[in-house]
């Protein structure tokens, strides 16, 4: 590992005011002494991005548009408009699970990461669930960049061997005589649960029923719940 | 490599810490660590089985202490540097070395739209033979390799199914070494929990872990 690596950790690891290690101690010294670059990550990758800039390596304009794609027009709602439109259109459905690229390229969805989506499907039997144990895989086109959980070690390390306790700790207890099926993302093929329509709402639209379609439940931890019953509150 | 990226069915990890109403990055320098790296990935010097691994070879101990972005900017400042972007010196000094060119930047605002339609493409339009069928009983290799890999520990030796055939992608223990593509056929192969974990698990549930040819031997 590089001493640039190793230095940005060492300061990472003294933010989260954990313990350090003697070797790392001396590389936070030794960063003292000559701080030739700001310990701060926030400052630390303020630099890079103007060295990166500066050498003509990144368009400031480019960075500024991925991250507005990211942050307002990639997202969950996407993935919910897909489910909405499966629940109504029973063709569309056949589509989507015979060929999930072709049929939530109708929508115009596309993005990094979701080489090869597929997109498995929930019923009165079987209850799907992603991870991706290894690192982050995740369906960025219709769900966006996932939540920290996703990301980290307790439902990583966990969701293989205990799914149904890291779904009770969702809130979900499924009765033992549903098949539960874990999707582990280890290649570049990209889950998407397509989650049972709740009872109740056969009178909803499909902009209706996308609003109840929640990003949890597309990822398999949660069930879409109906909407209060008319004329109750 | 058996690091501790590889955590699929270690215990102990704590309580799912779940936020609600999550933003899509906690702050400002995330967002652009992320928009760096997919803007830099652009003059396609390395893939992404290489940034992956940049985060496998992390020590235990500093994977498990940093965050997710600081994760991938440690990552990004490895590739930079040891895929000849960027040279160490300018990393410390904050500035383009003298003299050094100034390049342009593949990826502009405008292209964007079109990046985001030419996606990762790890699968492979070529004719090479699947070594498996669908239906088909399978062992997960007992294999150990000290780079990078894709077939997590808690496979390894088990028995399964193959459930569908993904056609040919890149094989990840090469590509991220930059040692050659080797295109092969993926699966969705089927392992019954109590085949990986024993009677504790459900005696119905199962685990889909998608593996290459290479990872695979008939059962």
């Amino acid at each position: 590992m590089s001493t640039t690596r190793r230095d940005f950790l060492t300061v990472a690891a003294a933010t989260a005011g954990a313990a350090i290690t003697p070797e790392l101690t001396h590389m936070h010294q030794h960063e003292h002494e000559h701080q030739a670059v700001p310990s701060d990550p926030a400052l630390r990758v303020k630099a890079l991005e103007s060295l990166l800039v500066e050498k003509g390596l990144v368009d400031r304009a480019a960075l500024d548009a991925l991250v507005d794609t990211y942050e307002h027009k990639i997202g969950p709602r996407n993935g919910a408009r897909v489910v909405a439109r499966a629940w109504v259109d029973p063709a569309y459905k056949a589509r989507l699970l015979a060929n999930a690229n072709d049929a939530i390229a109708e929508f115009g969805y596309v993005s990094k990461q979701g080489d090869r989506m597929l997109v498995i499907e929930n019923t009165a039997r079987v209850h799907n669930v992603i991870v991706c144990t290894l690192c982050s895989c995740y369906p960025w086109p219709v769900l966006g960049l996932p939540p920290v959980w996703y990301k980290s070690a307790p439902y990583r390390s966990r969701v293989v061997i205990d799914p149904r306790g890291v779904l009770r700790e969702f809130g979900l207890e499924l009765p033992e005589d549903i098949e539960v099926r874990v999707w582990d993302s280890t290649a570049e093929l990209r889950y998407l649960v397509l989650p049972e329509r709740p009872a109740g709402t056969e009178r909803l639209s499909e902009e209706e029923l996308a609003e109840l379609v929640t990003r949890d439940a597309m990822v398999g931890v949660a069930k879409v719940v109906p909407p209060p019953a008319e004329g109750k509150i | 490599m058996n690091g501790i990226h590889d955590m699929g069915g270690m215990q102990d990890m704590g309580p799912i810490q779940y936020e609600k109403d999550e933003p899509v990055f906690h702050a400002q320098w995330e967002s652009r660590v992320f928009a760096m790296f997919a803007a830099t990935s652009a003059w396609r010097r390395w893939n992404l089985d290489a940034f992956r691994h940049t985060r496998e070879v992390l020590p235990p101990i500093e994977y498990l202490r940093a965050s997710y972005y600081e994760q991938w900017f440690s990552g990004l400042l490895e590739l930079l540097v040891g895929r000849g972007l960027v040279t160490a010196a300018e990393i410390e000094s904050g500035v383009p070395a003298p003299g050094s060119v100034i390049a342009t930047p593949p990826l502009t605002a405008d292209k964007i739209p079109a990046a985001l339609t030419n996606r990762i493409h790890a699968n492979r339009d070529v004719p090479v033979p699947p070594q498996f069928k669908v239906g088909q009983q399978v062992r997960a290799r007992n294999i150990n390799p000290v780079g990078h890999t894709r077939l997590p520990r808690y496979a390894r030796g088990k028995i399964g199914s193959i459930d569908r055939d993904h056609g040919v992608f890149v094989f990840p223990d090469t590509n991220a070494h930059f040692l050659g593509e080797k295109p092969q056929h993926v699966y969705s192969v089927c392992f019954a929990a109590r085949e990986l974990w024993g009677a504790q698990a459900a005696a119905k549930d199962c685990v889909y872990v998608d593996l290459w040819d290479d990872y695979l031997e008939p059962a």
